[in-house]
């Protein structure tokens, strides 16, 4: 059977269950696919073998009866996440060569619900960074282009893969992490759909650790159906993680009514930003009506801290990456330097941490020293948190007023050329995740879904914000926007 | 605030990560490029205001102070660059 690989996760749950397709063929269609798109760089190690044990494994069970939904479904895993035995090294060349002796929760769940596991995913080191740039295993591409130009152009980042990788069709589905953007902004380059959760949804126990208050996984799916059957899986209480939630996970896929009649919609008059394209301006304005016309009520709303949340994400993210990456000190695990005679452990450490880490984690992480160190943690570090707190009353404040979701562009442009940005300044970088860095910083559930092409034929994507732990009723808007989007554009493939 | 190459370097320091001195200079100015956005914050009245410090508000769970784990050297040690005889290897601390 050909390009199983295009299948989604629910098309590819039910054909499994009729007898349709079995879990190993829709694996080998991945893995050919992954085969032939190197150009990609989308996955980074692959575990070709494992993942045919794991399907085996999965069309029994299957055969058996009563398999969960994610059971036989192919899968590419973010380098960010611990996998038993198998590289896990975050993109770093610090990490090089590491093979964690555990599985992280997320895997672990996927991995108990009968997923396979087709192997890890390019990244930014360590999740640092908006366009897969800054990754020790070379930038991933996205798999759409401008036109007939042949341009190289990034696929987002930080969880640059899993873009890619998803929407070439070389996997079903992939787990991505997000920081300040890092599921949303690559899935709103790529055309694809990303959630990301309420803070605590995702148990974060051996997902690498960047920004342990912001760091969030989630799934980056073809759709928003996906979306939710994925979600599902990855959810639930952790006591391996102290900031999880102990509450029920809902079926997700179950709320996709499409009915949002009755809803309220707010349009944050903030996020309307000098130098956005009209394109996307008018894209906006096309899925406010969309959601008018499907039933919802439509306010216009005012966030009023939002021009501070880049300021604050970008001392708050530094100062708790400093504290976490200084456990790589080459004594426990990863990359040691070759040290000179007469070298002690300082030495060790200074000269280890230069070459494991990447230009932007070492601006990161002393930008982080610095803001913590005496003297600029009152101006600096206390700050940043007060001005979060304001940001998050400001989205407490619109629900309140009975606000269900918000609307929003995903990203301020769409996909740019790799190099391109090669010699702006850090800040201007920072600018890609001006609309999706203060739903991290609230806690907030958000969701990326593909929208329409601009004029250059490339995706862009709109961001729905959502009350804290109704992932549920956000999937829901999501899906009601979406089937009044109909986006089904596809990369032509190149590579 | 303008941060100089003193600075810059005394920051590589407590971060322990070893930068040339000719790169120092490229680094401060990266530092203020940042710093500069990052000063922004300076606009927002955050008088009364409480440092976040959960964004959900959660009490964190207790647990019984028992061991539920152990015995693991071999797998603690799989991944150290240099573990020797049951330990991590580092270079002489002490004279």
């Amino acid at each position: 059977m050909a390009d199983l690989n295009n299948m989604k996760i629910a098309e590819a749950r039910d054909a499994l269950r009729k007898g349709d397709v079995t879990s190993l063929e829709l694996t080998e269609s991945c893995l050919t696919a992954i085969e032939g798109a190197g150009a990609l760089n989308a996955f980074v190690h692959n575990t070709p073998d494992m993942a045919r044990d794991q399907a085996k494994a999965a069309d029994a069970r299957i055969k058996a009866g009563d398999a969960p939904d994610m059971c036989g479904i192919p899968l590419g895993i973010k380098d960010l996440f611990c996998t038993k035995g198998v590289e896990s090294q975050a993109a770093s060349n610090i990490l090089k060569g590491f093979k964690p002796e555990y599985e992280s929760t997320i895997t672990s769940k996927l991995f108990e619900a009968g997923s396979v596991m087709l192997g890890k995913l390019n990244m930014d080191e360590f999740a640092m960074g908006s366009s897969n740039e800054t990754s020790a295993y070379g930038n991933a591409v996205n798999p759409w282009r401008r036109g007939n130009d042949d341009a190289q152009l990034t696929p987002g980042g930080s969880s640059g893969g899993s873009a890619s990788a998803v929407a070439a069709d070389l996997c079903l589905a992939a787990t991505g992490t997000d920081t300040g953007g890092s599921i949303r902004q690559p899935a709103a380059f790529t055309g694809i759909t990303g959630i990301k959760p309420t803070y605590g949804r995702c148990s974060r126990w051996g997902v690498v650790a960047f920004a342990s208050s912001l760091d969030q996984a989630g799934p980056m799916t073809k759709d928003v159906r996906d979306a939710a059957i994925m979600l599902e899986a990855m959810c639930g209480h952790d006591p391996m993680d102290s900031t999880s939630a102990d509450l029920a996970v809902p079926n997700f896929e179950a709320m996709l009514t499409g009915d949002i009649k009755g809803k309220t919609i707010g349009i944050p008059k903030e996020y309307h930003m000098d130098g956005i394209p009209d394109e996307i301006e008018k894209l906006w304005a096309d899925g406010r009506q969309m959601l008018q016309d499907a039933g919802a009520k439509i306010v216009d709303i005012s966030l009023p801290h939002t021009k501070y949340a880049l300021p604050a994400y970008y001392v708050i993210a530094p100062a708790e990456a400093s504290s976490n990456l200084a456990r790589y000190d080459g004594v426990r695990y990863g990359h040691r330097a070759t040290l000179e005679a007469g070298d002690g452990i300082t030495e060790m450490y200074e000269k280890t941490r230069a070459e494991g880490f990447g230009h932007e984690v070492q601006r990161r992480v002393m930008i982080g020293t610095y803001v913590l160190s005496a003297g600029f943690y009152d101006a600096y570090y206390n700050r940043a948190r007060k001005v979060r707190t304001l940001i998050k009353k400001d989205f407490e404040d619109v629900f309140a007023q009975g606000v269900d979701a918000i609307l929003t562009p995903a990203t301020p442009s769409s996909a740019f050329g790799l190099g391109e940005m090669k010699d702006a300044d850090p800040v201007q970088m920072y600018l890609n995740d001006v609309f999706t860095v203060t739903v991290n910083l609230a806690g907030l559930p958000g969701i990326a879904v593909p929208a329409g092409l601009d004029k250059q034929g490339l995706p862009l994507g709109l961001q729905l914000i959502g009350r804290p732990w109704e992932e549920g009723d956000l999937l829901n808007t999501a899906y009601a926007l979406e089937q009044s989007l109909g986006f089904v554009a596809k990369p032509s493939k190149w590579w | 605030m303008s941060i100089d190459i003193e600075t810059a370097a005394k920051v590589a320091k407590l971060a322990r990560i070893k930068v040339e001195d000719e790169a120092l200079p490229a680094l401060a100015q990266e530092f203020n490029d940042i710093l500069g956005f990052i000063e922004q914050l300076n606009e927002v009245d955050v008088d009364g205001v409480e440092p976040m410090v959960s964004v959900t508000p959660m009490r964190l769970k207790r647990r019984v102070d028992g061991v539920t784990d152990g015995d693991q050297q071999e797998k603690v040690l799989k991944n150290a660059p240099d573990a020797r005889e049951g330990f991590f290897a580092v270079p002489k601390v002490v004279e």
